[in-house]
């Protein structure tokens, strides 16, 4: 079987692959990274978020076979080697941003990815950008509130405050 | 205030850490040393009869292990129903059987055939492919109405009809209130269908089965929210397994709005597989597989009437409805149509005369059964459509009929057989017309018709019934179970406490809300309390998380088994301080001696429990734990009033949420931050329905919406903020917390505004429109517009 090798969270990664492998299967099976999420077969829902060389990409739609040599960072390389929350997990606790927490991973990795382009965007540019990111428990209040705190807006004007 | 982490305290949640860290444990995070994996090989016709079914070629496929069809499980029990439905005559609703792999016969798109059990998941998939099955389409029956007629084609030939049980609801109700309609100032008829909705939690369903031959005994992991109940099903109805042989566990499950209550087929079979090969199997669906076989919700087709007096009073409710039970009856399906909906068609009003009739049909699609809401967000679509419609014709204000006909005086037991024990609608709407700004509308409307736009407003009230539900009662009913919960208690020697509940978290924060209320009646850190829940063999038992019953019910026990505690703590307290029991205080986890300096502390008592050096062994066992089970006297009725202003595009007919607002009463509040996400996502949940989804199959019974590409789920463009309030409480008179539950609230009472205000928007274009189906789609909106 053909091998594969990355660095995934800062660690050089090597696996055998089919070459049907889809990366979210390499980080998931080969690698023990279950932080990554399959939430659909059609790239739709975002559950499977990751970044590839700075580069927010579903993890179901790219083959491992492709990221030979690539930087992968996953949700579990977000918080800090001590455990502490990075300025996006934090929001994401502090405005109730998850309920269920399958969607979590993806919908952090995009806002992530969202504040590195746009470090200041707006109510309807993060919901613009969030289109590819299905979640069925919050009802998105709280996620976009929480991606609008982490840009260090005011939240406190929003409905219902 | 609330304390530092007490009931009515926004403490966060402390399971968000490992969510956001990816360091979660879903089931398919597990895996079982020596697994293999199944991939079901599905029906791809709606109705027919198995032919040939040859596995001869796929057997011989790499990694192949072996591949199971319907005639391993001749003699299997069948997946259970757990309520049984009386009809309107006295007679039992008709049951099918529902085999865990087809036996000849295939009743819809999804219907498992075979099961090819391989090393990978790909060589399953693969061997799957080279099964050759032979299918003689069958005739489907797909329209309900159609299914009731003479000569239709039967989904199950062994039934007399497609028709599970037409139910009347309260039959002796019937008579009056043909009477109140022949006798009124005005009648209000509406036609509706309430579509069909697949539940769709973010996580596909998972289940993983292990058999260990050395003690003969069984561990399913699957994503439920009642792992009791599966235990209980397919333990005594499918398997054949006693308790003391099967554990299940359901650890963190990624959301599940009603669909993974249910005890399903995959489950029983990897459990019997795993016997059966002596390897562990594990089966993890995929999102198309997740269409055609979790089970799917509403689809009702319905007709109100309304009947009013001269001077507006409601005076009679009639209702017929068509409800679709899909192909088998999934674990509740029969009670959804039935008593958590005829129960609740009085919502909010003093109609003295209801009469509730409801036909549950057979057809060839996913069994229908409880999703978010569950029955009552259909009777609420119905009641409160057809009162802003009675408004529209009578030509009052819509919030001033609702206002007029409110219950007003509690207890009230309505004409449809329950009792709310506590309720302030004016106060919900009182408060809603402040956070909604009704005021501020006719200059937004104003705005809006300047950019060439048309804006409605719309209002709905909501009650349910949830905190399900008194044992007694439902068994009376036709449920084949108790609706109690469990919790025990657990001290250790240090003061840390651990508790056992039986409801399950998957989404709802119980392991920071549950600890709260213990913290608070112990006066102690909620750090040194943990939650544990969805594993058979640590809790004591439980019926699981679903109607929003968790706090009312298993809440309710968890504070019975701390009382339990508080009790005996004291009794060791006063021998510690050598004083009358009846003379110890407990505050702020200190124990004191009334009137004297005398106190110990929480750790003091619980290391004498532990160490019981000096202690009253003779009166008392060492030890500090205890458990409790509860029932409730009374379903809880939470209730609340909402509003909605929607935009509609008259070019293309999209219709845009500009606000939402909702005022609820859930009684007291124990976390105020987890419960307005409850609001909030229930909220995405009923626009979602209003206006996006719907699952749709052709005349052959093929499902159209089989993914996410067709199926449309709300973005989160799709949706505004909300304004939510919770301000209005009316406490549950008859749980010890006084709580009503929050969880379906959102779902429930957010449909009727929405197609409320978009009525209204278009009405103030001058058309005249009364009614759009839901999901009321930008197509539906511009062929109304056309007139």
């Amino acid at each position: 079987m053909p091998q594969v090798s990355m660095t995934v969270n800062g660690k050089p990664a090597t696996g055998e692959i089919e070459g049907r492998t889809l990366l979210v299967e390499f980080l998931r099976e080969s690698l023990h990274l279950t932080g990554t999420h399959v939430g659909c077969d059609t790239s739709q829902c975002g559950a499977c978020v990751v970044h590839v060389d700075g580069r927010d990409v579903k993890a179901c739609t790219i083959f491992a076979a492709e990221c030979e040599g690539a930087e992968v960072t996953t949700i579990e390389g977000m918080a800090a080697d001590d455990g502490t929350l990075n300025k996006v997990q934090q929001a994401f606790q502090d405005h109730h941003g998850l309920q269920c927490g399958f969607c979590t991973p993806g919908m952090v990795m995009t806002a992530a990815a969202l504040l590195e382009k746009n470090p200041n965007p707006s109510e309807e540019e993060i919901r613009s950008y969030l289109q590819g990111n299905i979640c069925r428990c919050t009802g998105y209040h709280n996620i976009v509130k929480a991606i609008m705190a982490a840009a260090g807006q005011d939240t406190s004007k929003i409905a219902a405050e | 205030m609330p304390k530092d982490g007490g009931i009515g305290d926004a403490t966060k949640r402390r399971e968000d850490v490992r969510f956001l860290s990816g360091t979660g444990n879903y089931t398919d995070d597990i895996n079982v040393a020596g697994q293999a994996y199944v991939h079901f090989l599905r029906s791809d016709v709606a109705h027919g009869k198995i032919t040939g079914l040859d596995t001869a070629a796929a057997e011989g496929m790499p990694g192949v292990l072996r591949i199971f069809t319907g005639k391993d499980f001749e003699g299997v029990g069948g997946i259970p129903c757990g309520w049984q439905v009386t009809d309107k005559h006295g007679e039992p609703m008709q049951e099918p059987a529902h085999p865990v792999l087809a036996q000849g016969k295939v009743r819809h798109v999804g219907d498992p055939i075979a099961a090819v059990v391989a090393e990978t998941r790909e060589q399953a998939r693969d061997a799957a492919e080279a099964i050759e099955v032979d299918i003689e389409d069958l005739p489907a029956v797909m329209d309900m109405k159609a299914a009731l007629e003479d000569g239709a084609p039967k989904v199950h030939d062994d039934l007399s009809s497609n028709l599970c049980f037409d139910w009347g609801f309260v039959e002796d109700n019937k008579a009056a209130t043909d009477a109140a309609f022949e006798s009124a100032a005005h009648v209000t008829t509406l036609e509706l269908v309430n579509q069909r909705l697949v539940a769709n939690p973010m996580e596909p369903r998972v289940a993983v089965g292990a058999y260990n031959r050395a003690g003969d005994d069984y561990t399913l992991y699957t994503t439920s929210q009642n792992p009791h109940v599966i235990r209980l099903l397919m333990g005594a109805f499918v398997l054949g397994i006693p308790e003391h042989k099967l554990t299940v566990i359901a650890p963190d499950v990624g959301g599940g709005f009603g669909s993974k209550i249910y005890h399903y087929a995959e489950e029983a079979f990897v459990t019997f597989a795993a016997k059966a090969m002596n390897r562990p199997v594990k089966w993890t669906s995929s999102r198309s597989e997740a269409f055609i076989s979790d089970a799917q919700g509403r689809d009702h087709v319905t007709k109100i009437e309304l009947a009013l007096d001269a001077e507006n009073n409601f005076t009679a409710l009639r209702t017929e409805t068509y409800a679709n039970m899909g192909a088998y009856l999934s674990t509740f399906a029969p009670c959804v149509p039935t008593y958590l909906h005829g129960t609740l068609m009085a919502g909010n009003y003093k109609t003295p005369n209801i009469y509730v009739n409801v036909k549950a049909v057979f057809t060839n699609t996913v069994p229908v059964d409880a999703y978010r809401g569950a029955g009552r967000p259909e009777a609420t679509y119905q009641i409160e459509r057809v009162i802003d419609k009675a408004a529209r014709e009578l030509k009052v204000d819509p919030i001033a009929l609702r206002r007029q006909n409110f219950i007003t005086e509690f207890p009230y037991a309505t004409p449809v057989a329950v009792e709310y024990d506590t309720g302030d609608y004016v106060a919900t709407m009182d408060k809603l017309e402040e956070i909604a700004d009704v005021k501020g509308f006719a200059a937004r409307r104003a705005e809006s018709e300047k950019n060439g736009k048309l804006r409605g407003f719309g209002v709905n009230c909501y009650i349910e019934a949830c905190g399900i539900a008194p044992s007694a009662l439902v068994g009376a009913l036709g449920a084949r179970a108790g609706l109690y919960d469990a919790a025990t208690v657990r001290v250790n020697a240090t003061g840390s406490i651990s508790v056992m509940v039986g409801a399950h978290s998957h989404g709802q924060g119980h392991e920071t809300a549950f600890p709260q209320v213990v913290a608070e009646m112990l006066g102690i850190d909620p750090g040194m309390i943990d939650i544990v829940h969805g594993d058979t063999s640590k809790i004591p038992f439980g019926m699981g998380t679903y109607g929003s019953r968790s706090l009312a019910v298993c809440g309710s026990a968890m504070v019975r088994a701390t009382e339990k505690i508080i009790n005996k703590a004291k009794k060791i307290a006063a021998h510690l301080m050598e004083a009358s029991e009846a003379d110890i205080e407990f505050k702020d986890g200190q124990f004191s001696v009334a009137g004297t300096d005398k106190s110990v502390a929480w750790g003091d008592v619980t290391l004498a429990a532990y160490v019981p050096h000096n202690y009253p062994l003779e009166e008392i066992e060492p030890g500090l734990e205890e458990t409790a089970f509860y029932d409730p006297a009374n379903f809880t009725y939470p209730s609340g009033a909402y509003a909605c202003e929607v935009e509609v595009d008259p070019e293309t007919g999209k219709v845009t949420v500009e606000r939402f607002a909702a005022a609820d009463d859930f009684g007291n509040i124990i976390n105020p931050m987890i419960v307005d996400g409850q609001v909030h996502g229930g909220i995405g949940q009923g626009i979602g329905q209003a206006l996006l989804e719907q699952c749709v199959y052709d005349e052959s019974g093929q499902l159209l919406t089989g993914s996410y590409m067709d199926y449309a789920m709300p973005r989160a463009d799709d949706v505004p903020f909300y304004a939510v309030d919770h301000s209005c409480q009316t406490p549950c008179t008859h749980n010890p917390l006084g709580v009503k539950g929050c969880g379906e609230a959102g779902a429930i009472g957010s449909p009727p505004s929405v197609v409320n205000a978009v009525i209204d928007a278009l009405q103030s274009g001058g058309h005249t429109v009364t009614h759009i189906d839901m999901p009321v789609s930008p197509s539906r909106v511009w062929q109304a517009m056309q007139g």
